[in-house]
């Protein structure tokens, strides 16, 4: 912005004084009163009886359950949905068959679901009640009110993430690079590790990382088909929630501080990538 | 080596890119596919380079048969239309990277790949952009680097898509006389796609006049403006 407000001879997009003050202020206001307040009352919260409370707090046997589930779930469901999605991504923008615009469709199929009710749905799936549920837990393997649910769950309604960040991309980029590797002699592999994933890195990365916040954040799925059992299948949002029916509002408030700042985390790792390879990805990215 | 196309046909769903066609390329020559947009000369190229595969009919290669010959297996050095050149290498790399796709018993040393890729940088007449990506490249420059590139997998023929369609009239005519005297020098049988007829005239041992997926005329440049074999090829190379 400053920069171009500074620039000399004005530019033929410069909108009057009084309107360009009137947008910058308007974002900002909406920005610090909708998305910086809330986060700051988060924390505001936690610490409202002092560290040593909030301490405690992340100490109690059912908070720490619910961070290892969560940070487990997403380690199991991002690396899965990366891979999923590179090659939804692939198979629609690299190749030409019938039934693709139905599978583009079915992709974003998580994104128009609600969360509750894919978590119901996989409860009828999988529940005691069906057969291939009760079959599951006949041989010892129940997915429902279990880990395999959650993860389940959570593969569901993040699926879409990484997939969709890669095919605009991908139909950007066209298939020649991958062609030109084929007739230098380059393997399929080769071709994908060395030509297709330099060239998508950085949508990949972006995939993963909303893929990674929604897993960590996701409740309503989760909390369907998990049960909510404390110390078991309880997750960090789930335990959050949990913890606030309760009235231990620090205790909820310290865990959803844990939630936010590792939410956080993946936007500043997001960044400080981008900016360690500003002029890679300047150099790259276009012609 | 010579290449001999025998009744080759493709057809994209219902719809049909190439009639049955055949054409006998001699060994070493320079040879255009000159025709209108849709007119099967791309699809012709790319059966050739192994990128599509015919519908029925066959392709030899110095008299074997090469109709199954995966893409790989093909060594074609195929330049394409917008180069396609990898962006997130340098020119080094690229130029390279056929040589370093190659099994490792067949992989040349490091110092062996940076003695050759030196040597085609110095054919390309750009000895010293090895270090550049190819965004920092003219379009001329791209696409001598992607000819070098095509040449680093020591091909067994040169197939090039359109390769001056993208430049300016100038920067084209100083590209044409270059592949002219690289063709020369490696004596590769060599194949470019062209919709321009000048250039196909001028640059071409042989050319081949293609429309709607069969192939019109085949001769030499003078016996073509001489005697055209059709309509088409009248209205087309007068135009």
């Amino acid at each position: 912005m400053s920069d171009i407000a500074l620039t000399p001879p004005v530019p033929v997009t410069t909108e009057p004084v009084l309107i360009r003050s009137l947008l910058i202020g308007l974002s900002l206001v909406f920005v610090a009163l909708f998305l910086f307040a809330p986060l700051v009352t988060v924390f505001v919260e936690a610490l409202r009886q002092g560290w040593g409370a909030t301490v405690d707090a992340l100490r109690l046997p059912d908070a720490q359950a619910a961070i290892r589930m969560t940070l487990t779930i997403a380690a199991i469901a991002v690396p899965i949905n990366a891979v999923f999605g590179i090659a939804a991504a692939w198979a629609i923008t690299k190749f030409d068959f019938r039934g693709k615009a139905f599978l583009i469709t079915l992709i974003d199929l998580p994104f128009s679901v609600s969360p509750v009710v894919a978590g119901l749905m996989l409860v009828l799936l999988f529940g005691a009640n069906s057969t291939l549920g009760g079959w599951l837990i006949a041989n010892g393997m129940p997915i429902v009110f279990a880990f395999p649910g959650i993860v389940l769950a959570t593969l569901f309604v993040t699926f879409p993430f990484v997939a969709r960040e890669l095919i605009p991309v991908m139909i950007e980029q066209g298939r020649a690079e991958e062609e030109a590797a084929l007739t230098l002699g380059a393997s399929g592999w080769r071709t994908f590790f060395t030509v297709t994933l330099p060239n998508i890195r950085w949508a990949l990365l972006y995939g993963v990382l909303l893929c990674n916040a929604r897993a960590m954040g996701e409740f309503g799925a989760v909390a369907v088909v998990s049960g909510k059992i404390r110390g078991e299948t309880a997750t960090m949002p789930t335990m959050v929630e949990m913890f606030y029916n309760e009235y231990l509002s620090v205790a909820a408030f310290t865990l959803a501080a844990v939630l936010a700042m590792l939410a956080l985390l993946t936007l500043l790792l997001k960044s400080l990538l981008e900016w360690r390879h500003a002029d890679l990805l300047a150099a790259t990215r276009r012609h | 080596m010579n290449i001999e196309i025998e009744e080759l046909a493709k057809e994209f769903g219902t719809t049909r890119a190439l009639h049955p066609v055949s054409l006998s390329i001699p060994s070493g020559a320079l040879v255009a596919l000159l025709g209108p947009s849709g007119s099967g000369k791309t699809t012709l190229l790319r059966i050739l380079g192994g990128l599509e595969f015919p519908t029925s009919g066959r392709v030899l290669f110095g008299g074997q048969d090469a109709t199954g010959l995966s893409v790989q297996e093909r060594r074609a050095g195929f330049v394409f239309q917008s180069y396609a050149l990898f962006k997130h290498m340098t020119v080094f790399e690229n130029i390279a990277y056929g040589l370093r796709a190659r099994k490792r018993h067949e992989r040349p040393a490091e110092a062996e790949i940076g003695r050759r890729v030196n040597k085609l940088l110095d054919l390309i007449q750009l000895p010293d952009i090895g270090t550049r990506y190819p965004n920092q490249l003219s379009g001329g420059q791209r696409q001598r680097v992607a000819l070098a590139r095509a040449l680093a997998i020591e091909p067994r023929m040169l197939l090039l898509d359109e390769p001056f369609g993208a430049l300016d009239a100038k920067v084209r005519k100083e590209l044409r006389q270059g592949l002219r005297e690289i063709h020369d020098r490696t004596g590769l049988t060599t194949v470019f796609v062209t919709h321009d007829q000048e250039e196909a005239m001028e640059l071409a041992d042989l050319v081949v006049v293609m429309s709607m997926g069969r192939i019109e005329q085949v001769g030499k440049p003078a016996e073509i403006r001489a005697k055209p074999a059709t309509d088409f090829v009248r209205s087309f190379t007068a135009a």
